[in-house]
Formats: structure tokens, C-alpha cells, sequence
């Protein structure tokens, strides 16, 4: 039986699919495993998927792939118990020319890995990797949960998701931090159709997304979130865990937060709970990017920490750095040589494009967050008793009323310090 | 040993749902399984070739996507599997079912030589109930022992079989003659977890593909044409009657809501006197022997 | 046997006699109840097919729950069950007398028979259904079963292939009233095989332990669910059952928790049971569960969550916690049936037995 191959992928997610069906079009022999029973049985995403960079690993996707709705609308809500400061972009022009779709992953990625297997990828389910076979200082290959379950390669793309424990194991990333991680925890609620097209303002196989700081996450530093489906919604809030463990909070009771408040609540009155499921985001950015290659193997995706928790985006970075590797083997393949030599390239192709230029761009936002508080607990409220206030037709004239935010501002952070939160925000983020 | 196992791919029943308006089952994103039992008369089969020796082949009459399955029964040590496809099958009922198994079975004995056990599980999970094993057993004039939980011994030489089956309180000890028909269920055995050359070389197993015209199918016999019986209507289960009357106190009384419902069923006679009033039990003399 | 036959040529609804040893099983008598009511929509006689060996009385009792004739074959090669001779013998009596409907329990060997008999004559069959009527104007059988795990019930017919065969699955049916007055004629018939034929023997038959039907004859059913939350407190419901003489029954949710044999199990994958009263307690109502107790006499359900939907089939109904409220059953039955009814706790019992397993 033969037990070498020249690529093997460990994980049938994006990254991994991204980077086996890569070489697989160019006509390199590829095996990826996966534990799950089929592709997307064990993944979880809020999730919205953007097209650009899907086109551009799986070209002409969008045609067959089952996607759920095209997003044209995006929205921000600042919450307080009740109230919410909502800011949004509706781009018609996103209909015809969609920049991302919602998609349920456990519908997609079977999709996805068919399309793979058809151009040539193998893939192996209910099949764990178990550890890496280090052999002379290089990854040699893979050991399986499998009877005579080991295999070698010239080369490991490690695409194994957030729990990158084969790195742990080999000793190639440090554990994960709890400051580096966030859990996320989702309900997909099943709606009709047409209640969600009423619901949300949208066409038939139109899709909006709402994103949603402050009460949402009781001030947490993280977010809520609610994309529509086709016949469903999905739903969810994902908060940084050493946070989590500082304030005793408890994702789900911040999921049910968001599910009562009143603004939310209609949105999904009368659905049906259909799935409920927890998932960890890397959230460490740049600054926690491990080593993605060495002798024999490459990193790839959540596994190497690659996710933007400011944009949410990850299921773009995944891919891109899955087809970055393949691109990598592909040469290294050519030169016949497969050590951190060669490889490296791959972490110079990763800083030349967006993936690493975007985290970079934003390394500093979780100290920011971590040190001011305020823009998750102080500000949101502010903004929403301010609003409430100017908003408020009473008699009152609007110069009090004016003066009258401003004192409440004032009583409750020092004007100086506001405008240091924002400026500092702004050169964080902006 | 030759040996055919037929193998039913099911949809996940677990994962059902009925859609309320058309009464139609929902498809969409069910998984689809290999029949519980089926594995299992894998396994049993890839036991005694591995005792034996011969050759293990898989048949399943199902729609394209049934090569998954087939791949899982590989994973497990099956040497060969055929898909039995073809539009003119759909909608068969386990009398067009046999039919064409029996064609199969016969078209493999006549490519590889004469089959010396063919296995089933004892039922499928997603309609029918058991009838396809004694039915195909019976067309192909094989003795079907079913309901099998253990296989005692095989004498391939001698021809026979001694198998151990339960029935209803019974347990039956039965010899049989090779050529055998034997249907089983998870009792018989624990299956295997593949090992990883397993599940490599069913991933690369090229399939092979038996039409109904392969087959030598008769067009009338086969599919939705060939099937006796047919569903003329489907319905979901209406909900049992009126209402259900609460009694109160459940939870802050607990003893005078049971004094509360001890008064209704003696006041409905179904405790408090003995059985006489019951139209469907009432003196009837159970002989025990 | 042609296909596409005349369907006036097959006259009569007859009924499988199944047996052990001449003791009949109790679907057989349930399916001549069912049986006769077809047979009189259709103005046809039923009929009773009794094969064995010595079996010669089982004629009487068929006639008893309502046959008007019996087809006996009677030969030492059907003593034990052996499906080549039970079939041959079942296969040259339809071929000979041709009825248009044949009805056999959904057991083991009900199953294994219909599916060969009905191959071997091409009849049309429709497996596990739990419900039968005839049409009688076209002198359809219109048999429904229930598909993908009880969610669905299908009904099915055979329009143009006779006879038209079901296996029905025990406990459903109503077991008629037998009038042991009653009389019949006794059509018999031979079986032309010898040993020599047969390839298959029965080495040995051994009754497993256990009272395999106990459940199904109860009168009073005390069944727990998941809501027991532990194996040790299924003592609750044998008390509340020993009080009652009832037997205890469980969800498939319980049964699979390893809190009670598998033989407790009430439902699609479990037994049918319809006993004058059921408890469901700490039983969410899943249709599998459902479709094995829905025909009980009187439903009791005690359940904390007032939205379970074993409230929907349920006609009575105790919201709150079932550790104060069986108790408090138990406490109040046991009090009024005292003295009232001295047989309750007599070992004969009002029917049913107290269940074994899981408890204690
Ligand atoms: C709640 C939530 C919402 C999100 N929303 C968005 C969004 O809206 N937009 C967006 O772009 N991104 C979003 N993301 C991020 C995105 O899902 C991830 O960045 C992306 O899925 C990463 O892909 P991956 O291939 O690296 O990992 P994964 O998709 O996690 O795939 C890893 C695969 O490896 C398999 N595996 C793991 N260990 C082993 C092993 N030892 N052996 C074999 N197989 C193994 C797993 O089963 C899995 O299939 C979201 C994430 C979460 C949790
Ligand atoms: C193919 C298939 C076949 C099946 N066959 C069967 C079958 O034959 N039989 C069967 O039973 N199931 C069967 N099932 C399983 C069925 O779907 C359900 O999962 C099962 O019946 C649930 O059992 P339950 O009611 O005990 O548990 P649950 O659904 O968990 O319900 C427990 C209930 O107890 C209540 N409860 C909890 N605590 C308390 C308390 N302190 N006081 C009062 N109430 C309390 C809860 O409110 C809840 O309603 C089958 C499923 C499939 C897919
Ligand atoms: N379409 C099919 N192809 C192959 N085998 C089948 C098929 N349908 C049923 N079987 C076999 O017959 C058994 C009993 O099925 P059933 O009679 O449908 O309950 C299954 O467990 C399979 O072994």
C-alpha cells in the first residue's frame, strides 16, 4: 500500500480545500484528512463569504456553489438595553455585483470539497491527524488515529483550523493565549422566506448583515452579529475569552442578551432554533502569527492565526494563504527542495499581500481595546442617551438640549480624555 | 468464499424533517448513511473471507451518489463494489428491488464464479422492513435464514452453515445449506474502524456501474412499472384527539393534583376495578407453555 | 404466477395463524379482528391459514375471534417454523384458493414468511403498517404505515397484482372479543414435500429468559423518560407500577442511558403497547415515542415544561416536577385501591406483572 505522497493537507476547510485543490490543478497528487465525517461537519462560521477571493482560488464559484443570500445591505448597531445608534451601507450595485455572500458551512464546504475531489484532490474523512512525524529535524509526514495509520510526505500543509494543536504538540507554536482567542457561540434560527425578506427590507436572494457593539456583548470587548440565510438566520456574538473569564460572563447569556433585546427580538420572533453550536476566532493578529513554515511543512488559515477580527474576515485569509502555500509547493516542487529555505517564501508572499499588510495594519487594536474599555461599555451609552436626547421632540429648545449632552458627556469622561480615546482609536484602526 | 452483500443507502432518519405543506420528506441537507445493518453484514462478510479467503463484493441498487456508500463498505475490507443505477429503478418497491438484485447476483456468479453466501441487513431504515433479504432469497432459490445474531460455523467445504438467530423470545439454533441468503443486524458484530490503507484504496476504487441494460432487465419489471404496491397518499400523523385536560397543582400541590387525577380515572373506570370493563382484553384465557 | 392478473378471480381475506407449538401470538387474533371488519365491507368470507404440526385446535380458537374458515395444513414437517415449508405450504393454498387480501403480523417470522410468500406469488406488499381499511368500491386494501421514523405515515395500495398482501405490527390492532361458541369450517390441505426437500433444520430452540410480551399485556403502563435523570430513580415508577399492577415501560432516550433493558422500550424502534392507561412521565412526546403508545385507552402525562408536546396526545396532564408528583401518585393510589381492591397487590394481579430491570 502506498503510504507517500508528495502533499499532504491536514484539514478539509477552507485553507486546507484552497491549497489542495491549487495543486491539484496543476497536476500534483494530493491527500488531505479530515476528521470530521464530511467536509464542514465540524465548522462554523457566522458566516459571510467574500467573493473576490473565492473567485480567485475556485474561479467561477459563484455558478452552482450554494450560497445562501448576496449581501447588499451591512449595518452597525450601537446598543444599549434598549436602544441603538444604527449606521449602514446599502449597495444596490452589490446585486449584480456581489462583493459576499451568507453561506451555512455545512452546506458549502461538501460543495466545495466535491468540486477539489473532481479536479483531482483525495480526501480522507472521519480521519484525525494525530501528530506530525518529525524526522531528522523535518516534518516527515503524518501520523493518523487510523489502524497502520501513518503517512509520509514531501510536504505538510498544516490548514487544521483555530486548535492548531499539532503545532503545540511539535513544539512549533507556543499554546494558545486566552487574550489571543475569542469564542463565538451561534444559533442558525429558521425563518420563512419571506418573513426574512419583510423582516430585514430586502428582494428576493438579497441578504443583509447587522453587526453589533456595546450591550451586545455587556460591554465586553467582541461583537454580536445576525446575517440572513435563504430560510434561516444566523446569529451569534463572539467575545475575547480572557475577558470572558475576567467578567464571569457567559457567551450563551450574551447570546440570549442579544436575542431579547427588543430590537432584535422581532427580527427573529416566531423562528425555529435549528443548530446551536460553539467555535473559537483567532483574534492575536499579527503580533501572534506563528512560524507558518519550517522543514517539510507550511501553516495555513486559522491555524496560523490568520483572521481579521476588526473586518471579520478569516474564510478570505484562509483561502488565500491555502493557495499562497500551494503556489510555494509548486515551486519548492520545482526545485526539488523542501526546507524552511524554499518555504519561507511563503511567509514573503503572505506579507506582500493583503493578509499580512491588514493585520499589521491593526496589531494594536486589542491592547487599544484591552486598556479602554469605554468604547465597549462608556461610549456606546453615551452616544445612545445622546441621540435619545437631540432626538427627543419636547419643546425643549435644541441649544439646551445641545448643552445639556454636553454636560452629560462631561460628567461622565473628562473632554480632554474623550478626545484622546478618539484620537488614539483612530490611529489604531484607522 | 464468494460472498455479495446488499447494501442500502438511507437517509439519516434521525435528521429528518417533513415538510408541513407538501407532506414530502426534505432533502436537503440530510446526510445519507449506509443502512445501520448493512455494515454489519459487511463486517461479517469481511470476517469470513478473511477466514476463508475469496472475495467480498458489494451491491447496491440506489442513484449515483450511492458510491459513497459503497466506498464506506470497501473501507471495511470489501474487495469489490458495483453500483446498480439507472433511471428505469426509481420508485422501486421491494419487489422491483429484488428483481434486480437477483439480476445482479447472477450477472457477478456468471463473471466470477458461483456466490457461496449472499448477506443483508435485516432492515432498512428508511421505509421498508425487511422484506427485500427473504424476497431476494427467494428469487434467487436460496434458504434465507434471517434475524441472524451469530454465525456458529461455515463449512465451505462440507456446504453448510450453522447460524443462531433470536425470534420473539426464542432463541433458534439452524443449519443451512450453501448457497445462503443470511440477514443480520448490529447484534452479530462490532464493525471495525478502517485502517487508513483501507479507506485510501476504497477512495481510489474505480466503480463499476451495472445499467438495466447491463443487467438484462426486463423494462416492465424494474422501477416505479415493476412495483405491486404504490403510495397513494402521505400525510403527516394527526394529533391524537381534542385536547389534554390539565390538572392543576402540579407544582405547588403536588398531592391534591394527584388526588384531583385519582378521581377522573375512577371516575373514566380505568383504575380501582379490576379489568372487566375493558372491551379489548377481558377474559381471555392466555395459554402459557 | 402472472403479473397483471384478474383481481375478480381472488375472492376472501385471510389472516396468518402465527404460533409457536400451538400458542398462537397475540397479533394473529388482533389481525382476525381487523380481518373481519374488511372482510364484511367487501362481503367476503375470512379465513384463517393455520400451519404446523398438531395444530388442529388453533382451528377453533380463529374461529372463536372470528374466522369463518381455517386452511390447515398439518404436517410433521412444519412442526418447527422453517420458512421453506411454511412458505410452500402458504404459497400452493393462495395459488389454489386465490384471496385477494393477505394479512400477517409484522414479527420476525411474519416478515420473513410475507416477504418470501409474497416474491413467490408476486403479490403486491406493504410492510409494518399499523392501520387497514378497504375501499369497497374498487376492493382496494388501503394500508398505511408509517415512514422516516414515524414522521410520515404513507398509504398504499396495490391496484392491479393479487392478492394483496400487509404485515401489520403487533399491539395495534384491537384483539376482538372471542365467542368460543362460534363455529367454522376447516379447509385442509397437504403438503407435498418431504425431508429430503428442506436444507434447512432447526438444531435447537431454546425459550430466552424474560417475559418477552408482559409489556404488551398490561393493563396499566407506568413509562419514564429522560426526565428520570438517573438510573436508580426508575424506582419511582416501579413503585407507582406495583401499586397500579402495572409494568414499567421507558423512551428510547432512557432505554440508550443504560437506565433500563432495551425490552422496556415503547416506540417505532420499541414495542407498540395499548393498555387501558399509560403514564408518560419525563417523556418530551417524540413522534417514535408516540407512534408506540398513542393507542393506549387514557394518556396521563407529567412533564415541567407545560409546552412539551406530550401534552398534545396526552389526556390528562400534570405540569411540575415528577419527583414530588409521582410520589404523591403513588402515596394517593395506594391509599384508595387499600382495601378496595385486595387483588391489586395479590399476586395475580389486574393482568401485567411487575417489571424487572433498571430499578432499584
Ligand atoms: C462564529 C464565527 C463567525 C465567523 N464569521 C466569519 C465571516 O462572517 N466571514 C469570514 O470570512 N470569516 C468568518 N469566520 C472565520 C472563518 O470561519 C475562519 O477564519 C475560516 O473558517 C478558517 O478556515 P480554516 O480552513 O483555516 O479552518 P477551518 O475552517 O476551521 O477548517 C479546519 C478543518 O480542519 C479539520 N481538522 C482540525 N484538526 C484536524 C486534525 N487533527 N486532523 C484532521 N482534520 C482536522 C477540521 O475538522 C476542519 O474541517 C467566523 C468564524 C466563527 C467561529
Ligand atoms: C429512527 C428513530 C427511532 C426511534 N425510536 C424510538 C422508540 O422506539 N422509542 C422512543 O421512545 N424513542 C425513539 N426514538 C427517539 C426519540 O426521537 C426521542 O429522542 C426520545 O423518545 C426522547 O426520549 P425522552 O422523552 O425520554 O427524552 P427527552 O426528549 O429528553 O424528554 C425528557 C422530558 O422530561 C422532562 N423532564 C425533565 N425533568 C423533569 C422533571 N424533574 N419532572 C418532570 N419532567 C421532567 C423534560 O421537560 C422533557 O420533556 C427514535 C429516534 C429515531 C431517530
Ligand atoms: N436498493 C437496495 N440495494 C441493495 N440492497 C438493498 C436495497 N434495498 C434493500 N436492500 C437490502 O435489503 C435489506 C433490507 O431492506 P428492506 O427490506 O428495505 O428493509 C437492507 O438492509 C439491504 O441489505
Amino acid at each position: 500500500m502506498k503510504t507517500n505522497f508528495p502533499v499532504i493537507v491536514v484539514g478539509a476547510g477552507l485553507a486546507g480545500l484552497a491549497a489542495a485543490y491549487t495543486l491539484a490543478r496543476s497536476g500534483v497528487e494530493v491527500l488531505v484528512l479530515e476528521r470530521g465525517d464530511v467536509p464542514g461537519a465540524k465548522n462554523l462560521m457566522g458566516g459571510v463569504l467574500y467573493r473576490r477571493p473565492t473567485e480567485e482560488v475556485f474561479p467561477g464559484f459563484a455558478q452552482g456553489a450554494p450560497v445562501e443570500r448576496r449581501v447588499t445591505r451591512q449595518s452597525f448597531w450601537l446598543m444599549t438595553g434598549d436602544s441603538a445608534i444604527t449606521a449602514g451601507y446599502h449597495g444596490g450595485e452589490w446585486m449584480d455585483e456581489p462583493n459576499a455572500f451568507t453561506v451555512l458551512r455545512a452546506r458549502f464546504d461538501p460543495w466545495l470539497a466535491a468540486r477539489a475531489e473532481k479536479a483531482g484532490v483525495r480526501i480522507i474523512n472521519e480521519t484525525t491527524v494525530t501528530e506530525l512525524i518529525v524526522e531528522g529535524g523535518r516534518v516527515a509526514g503524518v501520523r493518523t488515529s487510523r489502524p497502520r495509520g501513518d503517512l509520509y510526505a514531501d510536504v505538510v500543509i498544516i490548514a487544521q483550523g483555530v486548535n492548531r494543536l499539532l503545532l503545540e504538540q511539535a513544539g512549533l507554536a507556543p499554546p494558545l493565549e486566552p487574550r489571543e482567542v475569542a469564542v463565538a457561540v451561534k444559533e442558525v434560527i429558521a425563518l420563512p422566506r419571506e418573513t426574512i425578506e419583510s423582516r430585514f427590507n430586502l428582494e428576493p436572494g438579497e441578504g443583509a448583515t447587522i453587526e453589533m457593539l456595546g450591550q451586545a456583548t455587556r460591554g465586553v470587548v467582541g461583537a454580536g452579529f445576525l446575517y440572513t440565510n435563504l430560510d434561516s438566520v444566523s446569529i451569534g456574538v463572539g467575545v475575547l475569552i480572557h475577558q470572558l473569564v475576567e467578567t464571569k460572563l457567559n457567551p450563551n447569556t450574551l447570546l440570549e442578551g442579544i436575542k431579547s433585546h427588543p430590537m432584535v427580538r422581532r427580527l427573529i420572533a416566531g423562528g425555529e432554533t435549528k443548530e446551536y453550536t460553539a467555535h473559537m476566532i483567532p483574534e492575536g493578529g499579527y503580533r501572534s502569527v506563528p512560524q507558518v513554515y519550517g522543514d517539510g511543512f507550511l501553516v495555513a488559515g486559522d491555524a496560523a492565526m490568520l483572521c481579521n477580527g476588526i473586518h471579520r474576515e478569516g474564510s478570505n485569509l484562509a483561502m488565500i494563504s491555502g493557495k499562497l502555500a500551494a503556489e510555494t509547493v509548486l515551486e519548492a516542487r520545482a526545485e526539488g527542495d523542501f526546507s524552511a529555505r524554499t518555504l519561507s517564501r511563503y511567509r514573503a508572499r503572505l506579507e506582500e499581500s493583503f493578509i499580512l499588510k491588514d493585520l499589521k495594519k491593526y496589531e494594536n487594536t486589542n491592547e487599544f481595546f484591552d486598556h479602554h474599555p469605554e468604547f465597549f461599555r462608556l461610549y456606546p451609552a453615551l452616544l445612545n442617551r445622546a441621540a435619545h436626547e437631540m432626538l427627543t421632540v419636547d419643546g425643549v429648545p435644541k441649544k439646551e438640549k445641545q448643552a445639556l449632552v454636553w454636560k452629560m458627556v462631561r460628567r461622565s469622561r473628562a473632554p480632554w480624555r474623550v478626545a484622546r480615546d478618539l484620537y488614539l482609536a483612530w490611529r489604531t484602526l484607522g | 468464499m464468494n460472498i455479495a452483500v446488499c447494501i442500502k443507502q438511507v437517509p439519516d432518519t434521525a435528521e429528518v424533517r417533513i415538510d408541513p405543506k407538501t407532506n414530502t420528506m426534505v432533502r436537503e441537507g440530510v446526510p445519507a448513511i449506509v443502512n445501520p445493518d448493512d455494515l454489519h453484514a459487511v463486517e461479517a462478510a469481511v470476517r469470513l473471507k478473511e477466514r476463508f479467503g475469496g472475495r467480498v463484493t458489494i451491491l447496491t441498487m440506489g442513484p449515483p451518489q450511492a458510491d459513497k456508500s459503497l466506498r464506506r463498505a470497501l473501507s471495511l475490507g470489501a474487495d469489490d463494489a458495483v453500483l446498480i443505477s439507472d433511471k428505469a429503478f426509481a420508485a422501486a418497491d421491494t419487489f422491483a428491488t429484488t428483481y434486480v438484485l437477483a439480476l445482479a447476483v447472477n450477472k457477478l456468479q456468471a463473471e466470477r464464479g458461483p456466490v457461496d453466501l449472499v448477506f443483508c441487513g435485516k432492515q432498512a431504515l428508511d421505509g421498508d422492513t425487511g422484506q427485500v433479504g427473504p424476497g431476494l432469497a427467494r428469487r434467487l432459490g436460496l434458504p434465507v435464514l434471517s434475524y441472524v445474531t451469530g454465525i456458529r460455523s461455515v463449512d465451505p467445504a462440507g456446504r453448510e452453515i450453522v447460524v443462531e438467530r433470536k425470534l420473539d423470545g426464542w432463541r433458534e439454533v439452524l443449519q443451512s445449506r450453501l448457497p445462503a441468503l443470511i440477514t443480520v443486524g448490529k447484534e452479530l458484530n462490532e464493525v471495525r474502524y478502517a485502517s487508513l490503507p483501507d479507506m485510501l484504496r476504497a477512495a481510489e476504487y474505480r466503480l463499476v456501474t451495472w445499467t438495466a441494460a447491463d443487467l438484462g432487465a426486463d423494462p416492465n419489471s424494474v422501477g416505479l412499472r415493476g412495483s405491486p404496491t404504490k403510495v397513494s397518499r402521505s400525510f403527516t400523523p394527526p394529533s391524537r384527539r381534542g385536547g389534554v385536560r390539565l390538572i392543576p397543582g402540579g407544582d405547588t400541590d403536588p398531592r391534591r393534583a394527584a388526588a384531583a387525577l385519582a378521581d377522573v380515572l375512577m371516575a373514566h373506570g380505568v383504575i380501582g376495578g379490576r379489568g372487566e370493563d375493558s372491551p379489548a382484553r377481558a377474559a381471555t384465557t392466555v395459554r402459557v407453555g | 404466477m402472472p403479473r397483471d392478473v384478474n383481481p375478480a378471480d381472488f375472492r376472501g381475506v385471510w389472516v396468518y395463524i402465527e404460533h409457536r407449538d400451538g400458542i398462537a401470538a397475540e397479533v394473529s387474533w388482533e389481525l382476525l379482528g381487523a380481518g373481519r371488519g374488511l372482510a364484511d365491507s367487501l362481503g367476503v368470507e375470512l379465513a384463517g391459514v393455520v400451519l404446523g404440526h398438531q395444530v388442529e385446535p388453533l382451528a377453533a380458537e380463529a374461529f372463536a375471534y372470528g374466522a369463518d374458515k381455517v386452511y390447515l395444513v398439518d404436517d410433521p414437517l412444519l412442526a418447527e417454523f422453517r420458512v421453506e415449508a411454511h412458505a410452500r405450504a402458504f404459497t400452493r393454498l393462495i395459488e389454489t384458493y386465490r384471496p385477494e387480501i393477505v394479512l400477517m403480523g409484522a414479527t420476525p417470522c411474519g416478515r420473513e414468511l410475507s416477504g418470501t410468500v409474497a416474491t413467490a406469488v408476486a403479490a403486491g406488499l406493504t410492510a409494518d403498517t399499523t392501520e387497514l381499511a378497504v375501499n369497497p368500491e374498487n376492493r382496494l386494501l388501503e394500508a398505511t404505515r408509517p415512514t422516516f421514523g414515524g414522521k410520515l405515515l404513507a398509504t398504499i395500495v396495490c391496484e392491479r397484482w393479487r392478492p394483496q398482501m400487509a404485515t401489520v405490527r403487533p399491539g395495534v390492532m384491537p384483539r376482538p372479543e372471542p365467542q368460543f361458541r362460534r363455529g367454522g369450517s376447516v379447509v385442509r390441505a397437504s403438503l407435498d414435500l418431504s425431508e429430503a426437500d428442506l436444507v434447512t433444520r432447526v438444531l435447537e430452540r431454546i425459550r430466552e429468559p424474560g417475559r418477552a410480551d408482559a409489556l404488551e399485556k398490561a393493563e396499566v403502563v407506568v413509562a419514564g423518560g429522560r426526565g428520570l435523570g438517573d438510573k436508580r430513580n426508575f424506582a419511582l415508577l416501579h413503585e407507582l407500577a406495583e401499586v397500579l399492577g402495572g409494568a414499567v415501560a421507558a423512551t428510547r432516550a432512557a432505554v440508550d442511558a443504560g437506565w433500563i433493558s432495551r425490552d422496556h422500550q415503547v416506540g417505532q424502534t420499541g414495542k407498540t403497547v395499548r393498555p387501558r392507561l399509560y403514564f408518560a412521565i419525563g417523556i418530551s412526546g417524540a413522534i417514535q415515542h408516540v407512534v408506540g403508545m398513542q393507542q393506549s385507552g387514557l394518556i396521563v402525562a407529567v412533564n415541567n415544561d407545560a409546552s412539551a408536546p406530550i401534552f398534545e396526545v396526552a389526556d390528562f396532564g400534570i405540569v411540575g416536577d415528577l419527583f414530588r408528583v409521582v410520589p404523591a401518585l403513588t402515596e394517593e393510589f395506594r391509599n384508595r385501591l387499600r382495601g378496595a381492591v385486595g387483588s391489586a397487590s395479590s399476586g395475580t394481579g389486574p393482568v401485567g406483572e411487575r417489571s424487572d430491570g433498571g430499578g432499584g
